[in-house]
């Protein structure tokens, strides 16, 4: 069986200059096991472009104190580029203040800190968390908590065959007792973007308030959460090119008003007697603790870098490598690849026939590829489609047709491996 | 530099394609259930025993190649052994894969085990080989719980 790469026609869509994006990631230009990288692992986390790296540095360098208790220079110099964080972070989102974004450690924490104060405040036994098939972990397990404390009940929207959510299934599951729906934008798994904006609209009809778990979409379309419409959007720092250890929530100033601070401890108050504590203001009211500054210095930097180089023409040059990728793997014999909805990101997610997952995983690392293969904390998706696991290729405004071809050739050779 | 073909072996992937002692044991005296949620293998082991003997033993499940040539493998040569056998078996196996790396790891008297000596050079997939006799461990002990490489 010979390969099926040949060397295809370099034709973007667009003017993006993919090799002057490439060249601001000092990573990528590292060798694994003697081989160039080939950095598929998008969706698990991306790598850092030298503002990034050079911002967090910089912090650490010329800036570190800490922030909110400057009666010193450097301690204003670190509270003005954390805020400033904020502020970028904010505008990247859309959003109408910086009060509307509180950090957080990522995706999970801030879906976390949401669930938790429902949990306290407002849902009670025989109430509805209303969730769909395609949910990460981190926007099912929270939930599971939060229902296993109050006796509420978690309700999932069913998957089609192609891993898509029907807008009819999702307005089915809509009823008096649902307190509120929380539905990922992009799936990981499998690349599905869902009709987020019809989903709230639905929601809103019925008084339901939704949160959009974004962690996959923030770096792959543009974004606007004030049109979308959401009451709240989580994303994380760490899959925007930013730093690990950051993210953040964000929600309407009239909801983070209404819930109760996640965790008490430094920064989150204005007053404190035995008798009584008075809360901050937003949004420190939910951020406890010395904060997460360097994250939030470098996360800010990520967002403005990232808008800099245009979500729209991102989005066009994967798009361009999820079609080409769909177009090269489905050429190869005894490969299926998994979730082919009509909205997707570039995301690929395979199985091959007689092939475990982790097998793929471990032949394509050797030369180069890095991907993911399990059931990408995603078990009810796996469940859906009867698999243990998938191996997953998830682009990045960095790769490459060429690094497709890599990927496709790899996968060959996984075949000759075991014949 | 290791390579693929130190971990892939033939042997390996032949027991991979057909693995030996896949079946369902009706008459087992024993059953244990071993998990890997990372790569999410699964592995059902039935053991029959007389006295102190191994007098049969077979699996099912689903797994990576390593994972799965591993269980055929032990299978076999667990077969016919007696309990405290297959416990020194288990123990000079392990120490094959993850013992200190200035220990020459040359499989002696491990037998066609040997062939997962190349396993130690690929970190992540210690566990996919070990997955069987964790689960046949917990048998062992008298444990008969489900096992888990986590």
């Amino acid at each position: 069986m010979s390969a099926v790469t040949k060397a295809a026609p370099e034709a973007h869509a667009s003017a993006y200059d993919v090799e002057r994006v490439r060249a601001e990631f000092p990573i990528l230009s590292r060798s694994v096991y003697g081989k160039p990288l080939v950095y598929l692992d998008n969706a698990n986390t991306t790598q850092k472009p030298r503002v990034v790296i050079d911002a967090v540095r910089r912090y650490y360098e010329e800036e570190n104190a800490n922030i909110h208790r400057g009666t010193h220079w450097l301690s204003e110099k670190a509270t003005e580029a954390y805020e400033g964080g904020r502020e970028k972070v904010a505008r990247f989102l859309g959003a109408t203040s910086p009060k509307e974004i509180v950090f957080t450690r990522g995706t999970t924490e801030a879906i976390n800190l949401v669930a938790a104060g429902f949990a306290r405040e407002y849902l009670q036994a025989g109430d509805e968390i209303l969730i769909t098939g395609l949910e990460h972990h981190s926007n099912i397990v929270p939930w599971q908590l939060a229902c296993e404390r109050t006796g509420a009940k978690l309700v999932v929207v069913p998957i089609t065959d192609e891993g898509e959510v029907p807008v009819d299934e999702f307005e089915k599951r809509l009823t008096p007792r649902t307190k509120l729906a929380a539905v990922s934008h992009v799936s990981n798994a499998l690349g599905t973007v869902n009709p987020v904006k019809t989903f709230i609209a639905l929601a809103h009809a019925r008084k339901v308030p939704v949160l959009v778990d974004g962690a996959q979409a923030a770096p792959h379309l543009p974004l606007d959460v004030v049109d979308l419409g959401c009451d709240f959007y989580a994303i994380s720092g760490h899959k925007m090119y930013g730093p690990t250890g950051i993210g953040a929530l964000y929600g309407t100033e009239a909801w983070l008003e209404k819930l109760p601070p996640y965790q008490g401890g430094g920064d989150m108050i204005s007053s404190v007697t035995f008798e009584k504590t008075t809360y901050n203001v937003l949004p420190w009211k939910f951020e406890a603790g010395t904060a997460n500054i360097a994250g939030g210095i470098g996360f800010g930097v990520a967002a403005d870098w990232l808008s800099g180089v245009g979500l729209a023409a991102v989005a066009a040059h994967e798009h361009d490598l999820l079609v080409y990728g769909t177009r090269k793997l489905s050429a190869i014999p005894g490969l299926t690849i998994v979730g082919r909805a009509k909205e997707k990101a570039a995301v690929i997610s395979f199985v091959l026939e007689n092939v475990h997952p982790h097998d793929i995983g471990t032949i394509l690392d050797r030369e180069g590829i890095a991907i993911r293969t399990g059931h990408h904390c995603a078990q009810p998706v796996m469940d859906r489609f009867g698999l243990p696991a998938t191996a997953r290729a998830s682009f990045g405004l960095y790769n490459t047709r060429a690094e497709v071809d890599a990927l496709a050739a790899a996968v060959e050779k996984v075949r000759e491996v075991f014949g | 530099m290791t390579d693929l073909r130190d971990l892939y072996q033939e042997v390996i992937l032949d027991h991979n394609k057909s693995p030996h002692n896949y079946r369902e044991m009706p008459d087992a005296t024993r059953l244990a259930l071993g998990n890997n949620p990372l790569c999410g293998d699964k592995l059902k082991l039935y053991v029959r025993i007389e006295g102190d003997r191994i007098a049969d033993v077979a699996f099912q499940g689903s797994g990576c190649a390593i994972s799965k040539a591993s269980a055929s493998i032990m299978t076999d040569s667990v077969k016919g052994k007696s309990l405290a056998e297959a416990e020194t078996l288990y123990g000079k196996f392990h120490d094959l894969l993850t013992g200190p790396p200035d220990v020459k790891a040359d499989g002696a008297g491990l037998g066609k085990l040997a062939v997962f000596s190349g396993v130690r050079e690929f970190p992540a997939r210690v566990k996919c080989a070990t997955l069987a006799w964790h689960t046949l461990e917990t048998i062992l002990k008298g444990q008969e719980a489900i096992a888990s490489t986590e």
